[in-house]
């Protein structure tokens, strides 16, 4: 069992060593139905088997018919990785015997892919970089098995065909990826821009994104390739990072060790905190790819890319932009409201509203955010309407409403569903802004705490504090502190106008 | 005579009349498949249950619709073992499929019965439809009702030998690369491979996809036609069939060929014909001069390729379609097995016969990487080629003429041992099954006592001409005669 790597064993290896790495993806595309059936392409929490139908089951005699949504969403997908759209394409059978395989053949995408070439471009630490993309084709997915036990010394298995045929885009990435953090980011981008598009739920933990990496290490300043190594399932941006980074670690202690390197698939193993051999490559698999001859090849004619391209929405990169610059935001802020686009979304409804940009930016990324991540909930399923948020950014902005008093109203909004705003008149916690009415409770105060109001004077600043607080109590925390501050101060001169 | 040696055409004039009941014509069925059907071996499993229901329902139709009625109403049908029905037994003639019981049903027969025809049963074929002579059913021989000791030809010779020996009326088969025509030409029916992408393949159970045509048998042409519109048409559950409108072929059925241009391919009168059926062939021909056809000769060079390149694509799908039979869902499987592994190759060496065997290995070889190049891409240009060449001589002729065989039904066991001369079967109706153009089988003559065949093919989607020029045919030389077995007295 390999320990997990320590940082500077990284470190050193990354000094002499350039990693060259490539990610394909597969994303579960968000359509209706299964890539070529009508079967539901949502079968999570469905009872086994009970999403079939002959075509999926693979049963004799059924046929599949493509669904053109997974077609328009993988093209639309494309478009967004600047990717060449193939006027003609065509399925192909990618033939194996497996049981998650009903039909021993996948139907997917060989020789023309829909979509080829193009780039993403993502952030690492603060720099911009793009990393070329490959190819962006089309498949099904397969069933599930579920092992009664250790999968090699399962006495029986389970076959789950829930899964089988649901549409999947796979997104092959250039080697040009050239550490563990770029490959995260890489992921992160290309997860943002998928959610972004629309086509795919962004949900790791579920599978319905996945990540397998190829790596090699070469020496710095060598442009030759190394062996490499295809680790399969990396299905959080953690596990893609640390799996790397153990492969890093492995590879360049072999390398230096002079052990040769082999061809091998590995895959992550939480337990072992390791990448484990899964099989080598030393065989070719042989799929015997052909021409599905059930499906007619798709021919796609310009007017229809161009309607998808037309369909293509704002994309995270530009939306900040444009959020920095309509709403003045700062380069931060921007980057975390457009991380997913629906936080984007709400804050724009926040400030079509009426709240002030500021305002509502600080707010969604501080106070709902935080109240939402306890309630694993996101803004849009906080409970908060856009317009709520706004109203009670309003009397804030105003000063109507305290920012303590704000806070808790909201806490309490996403509690209970509430509206906040109309909590604020409910229970009269509009902040006193009325001079003569704070005038006299600052008078009270004093006359209350003649000792602190000396003391102040005396030039102890805490017993200010303490005046304020006795006013805040006194009003039950609607005064204004920063006036009643203010108002006392006016109140209780020292010595030299201080 | 009894009922079922008679056209489709007069059963259906003679339900409209009230003649003869549903009822009736299924129990006539019955009775002669029980009579025959031992010595002729067409049929798999019956289900007269659901039939004689059928029938009952198809003479209330017709006492309710009256002439509205559809022709193919309370009309007893077999249909090919590779046609999916709900809820009955299908196994594409193989022990691995055994115990399959399909829960949908195949386009092209629910056509037939949304029409009102009455499916009786499943008729014999070669092991998923694959051979020449029906003997590669994993279930029983299929004798030929001409002579018993000869085979009905195949893949659907069950299908071919029922509509000879009169116990169903009509029936459907499958042509990959000659399976309805030449058992058609064998047992002396009328068989019609439509333009591929004509008729569903939904619920047909695979062989090669790209070939694979449901079609009609048919006691003449003009039952043909009837059937083969009902089962045409665009159907979303298939890809691959295609959505223009189907020409109905009954209003000019009876238009003869006067005028029309008729191509006899040199290099199939030249291939190795029996002399029996060059002389029935080169008859038919004059006949049809005489009715004003004008016979050209024209040339498909590429023919001579043309089984080649057929038996590497068609193995090479077939390779794949059969991945399906893995014995984990359906079939008998391997429950003994240790592994996933081992239960795989128990389920398929057991599930399989020799010849599905032999062209899975075939198939795979062919597609295999190394020699994909040299085989599968190869024969795909051959097809290109075949085809290119057809819509070349289809520029300067309306139709082609050719034999359907160039033998009459062959000794049962006389070929079994030698594959290649079983396909060499194939080689006249092999070429417009790679082009996907319609072909007809009609009786023409009998050589030694058996029938002998005359195929007509037109461009894709012509095949209303292809009807009509075979209708002309049979007017001129009439309704071929049924084999005396068939013309025993049925108790």
């Amino acid at each position: 069992m390999t320990q997990a790597p320590a940082p500077t064993a990284l470190a050193l290896a990354l000094e002499r060593w350039e990693p060259v790495i490539g990610l394909e993806v597969h994303a579960q595309l968000r359509t209706r139905s299964k890539m070529f059936c009508g079967c539901r392409a949502d079968y999570v929490g469905l009872a086994p088997n009970h999403n079939t139908c002959p075509t999926c089951l693979g049963l004799p005699g059924a046929l599949p018919v493509a669904n053109l949504e997974a077609i328009r969403q993988t093209v639309l997908t494309g478009l967004a990785l600047q990717s060449r759209i193939a006027e003609h394409s065509k399925f192909d059978r990618k033939n194996y015997f497996y049981p998650d395989l009903p039909k021993g053949y996948q139907i997917s995408q060989f020789d023309l892919p829909l979509c080829v070439g193009g780039w993403l471009e993502f952030d690492v630490a603060g720099a911009q970089r793009a990393a070329r993309i490959t190819r962006v084709h089309l498949e099904e997915d397969a069933g599930k098995l579920v092992h009664a036990g250790e999968i090699h010394h399962a006495g029986f298995s389970f076959v789950d065909l829930n899964r089988a045929g649901v549409p999947l885009m796979e997104i092959v990435g250039e080697p040009d990826l050239r550490s563990p953090t770029e490959a995260r980011a890489y992921l992160v981008a290309l997860r943002q821009l998928l959610l972004y598009l629309g086509v795919n739920d962004g949900n790791m933990e579920e599978g319905s994104l996945r990540c397998d990496a190829n790596i090699s290490l070469r020496p710095r300043g060598a442009d030759t390739l190394g062996v490499r190594t295809e680790v399969k399932n990396l299905n959080s941006f953690r596990i893609l990072q640390r799996a790397l980074e153990h492969e890093v670690v492995r590879q360049a202690a072999a390398l230096e060790a002079g052990r040769p390197l082999a061809p091998e698939t590995r895959g992550w193993s939480e337990a072992e905190a390791a990448t484990v051999s899964q099989r080598s490559k030393e065989e070719a698999d042989d799929y015997r790819y052909f021409p599905d001859p059930d499906l007619p090849p798709i021919r796609l004619g310009r007017d229809e890319v161009e309607a998808l391209r037309a369909r293509l929405p704002e994309l995270p990169r530009a939306r900040a932009l444009r959020l920095r610059q309509m709403h003045g935001l700062s380069d931060a802020e921007a980057r975390a409201l457009t991380e997913r686009p629906g936080e984007a979304l709400y804050f724009e409804q926040v400030v079509a509203a009426g709240a002030p940009a500021a305002l509502a930016a600080g707010w969604q990324l501080n106070e709902l955010a935080g109240l939402c991540q306890r309630a694993h909930r996101t803004v849009e399923t906080s409970g908060l309407a856009p317009d709520q948020l706004a109203r009670l950014l309003v009397l804030v902005g105003a000063r109507t409403v305290s920012g303590a008093t704000a806070k808790a109203l909201l806490a309490e909004a996403i509690e209970t569903g509430q509206d906040p705003a109309r909590l604020v008149d409910e229970r009269g916690l509009r902040q006193l802004s009325d001079e003569e009415q704070l005038t006299d409770q600052v008078d009270r105060a004093i006359a209350a705490a003649p000792r602190a109001a000396q003391d102040f004077q005396a030039g102890n600043d805490r017993a200010l504090s303490a005046l304020v607080g006795a006013v805040m109590a006194a009003t039950g925390g609607r005064a204004d502190a920063r006036r009643v501050d203010a108002l006392l101060r006016r109140r209780l001169p020292r010595e030299g106008g201080g | 005579m009894s009922w079922l040696l008679r056209p489709l055409t007069e059963q259906a004039r003679a339900l409209r009349s009230g003649e003869v009941t549903s009822a009736g014509l299924i129990e006539e069925a019955l009775r002669r498949i029980a009579h025959l059907d031992g010595r002729v071996g067409a049929f798999l499993r019956l289900t007269p249950d659901t039939a004689r229901a059928a029938a009952a329902a198809a003479d209330q139709r017709r006492a309710r619709d009256g002439a509205a009625a559809p022709d193919l109403c309370g009309i007893p049908v077999g249909v090919k073992d590779v046609l999916c029905v709900e809820g009955v037994e299908t196994t594409a003639g193989s022990r691995i499929l055994r115990g399959f019981v399909p829960p949908y049903t195949a386009t092209a027969v629910r056509r037939l019965t949304e029409a009102g025809a009455v499916l009786v049963g499943h008729c014999n074929c070669d092991e998923f439809a694959m051979g020449s002579s029906t003997e590669n059913s994993a279930h029983r021989v299929t004798h030929n009702p001409h002579g018993l000791d000869r085979v009905p030809g195949g893949s659907s010779g069950g299908s071919a030998a029922a509509v000879a020996a009169g116990l169903v009326t009509c029936s459907l088969g499958t042509d990959t690369g000659g399976s309805i025509r030449q058992p058609a030409a064998l047992c002396g029916v009328v068989g019609f491979k439509p333009t591929y992408g004509r008729v569903s393949r939904y619920g047909l159970i695979a062989f090669a996809s790209s070939l694979d045509q449901v079609g009609p048998f048919t006691r003449t042409v003009g039952d043909c036609a009837l059937v083969y519109r009902a089962i045409a048409g665009h159907d979303p559950r298939d890809a691959t069939s295609s959505r223009r409108d189907v020409e109905d072929p009954l209003p000019g059925l009876a238009g003869g060929v006067e005028g029309l241009r008729l191509g006899v391919p040199r290099e199939y009168v030249e291939a190795g014909l029996e002399e029996g059926v060059r002389r029935a062939f080169e008859a038919a021909c004059d006949r049809l001069a005489a009715q004003g056809a004008r016979l050209e000769p024209v040339s498909i060079p590429s023919t001579r390729f043309a089984l080649a390149a057929y038996y590497v694509i068609a193995p090479a799908e077939a390779s794949s379609n059969l991945a399906r039979m893995d014995g984990l869902r359906f079939g008998p499987g391997a429950p003994a097995a240790a592994t996933v592994r081992e239960a795989y190759d128990r389920a398929r060496h057991d599930g399989f016969g020799p010849e599905v065997r032999r062209r899975i290995m075939l198939g795979t070889y062919a597609l295999s990487s190394g020699y994909y190049d040299a085989y599968y891409r190869r024969a795909q240009q051959v097809r290109t080629l075949v085809a290119a060449d057809l819509a070349r001589v289809f520029e300067e002729v309306d139709a082609i003429l050719a034999p359907t065989s160039p033998t009459v039904a062959f000794p049962i066991g006389s070929r079994v041992a030698d594959p290649l001369a079983m396909y060499q079967s194939d080689v006249l109706t092999v070429p417009f099954s790679l082009a996907g153009v319609p072909a007809i089988s009609v009786p023409i003559d009998q050589a030694d006592g058996l029938p002998v065949g005359l195929q007509v093919a037109a461009p894709a989607f012509a095949d209303a001409r292809c009807l009509r020029v075979a209708a002309a045919l049979e007017a001129v030389q009439g309704v071929a005669e049924p084999p005396p077995l068939a013309r025993e007295r049925v108790a």
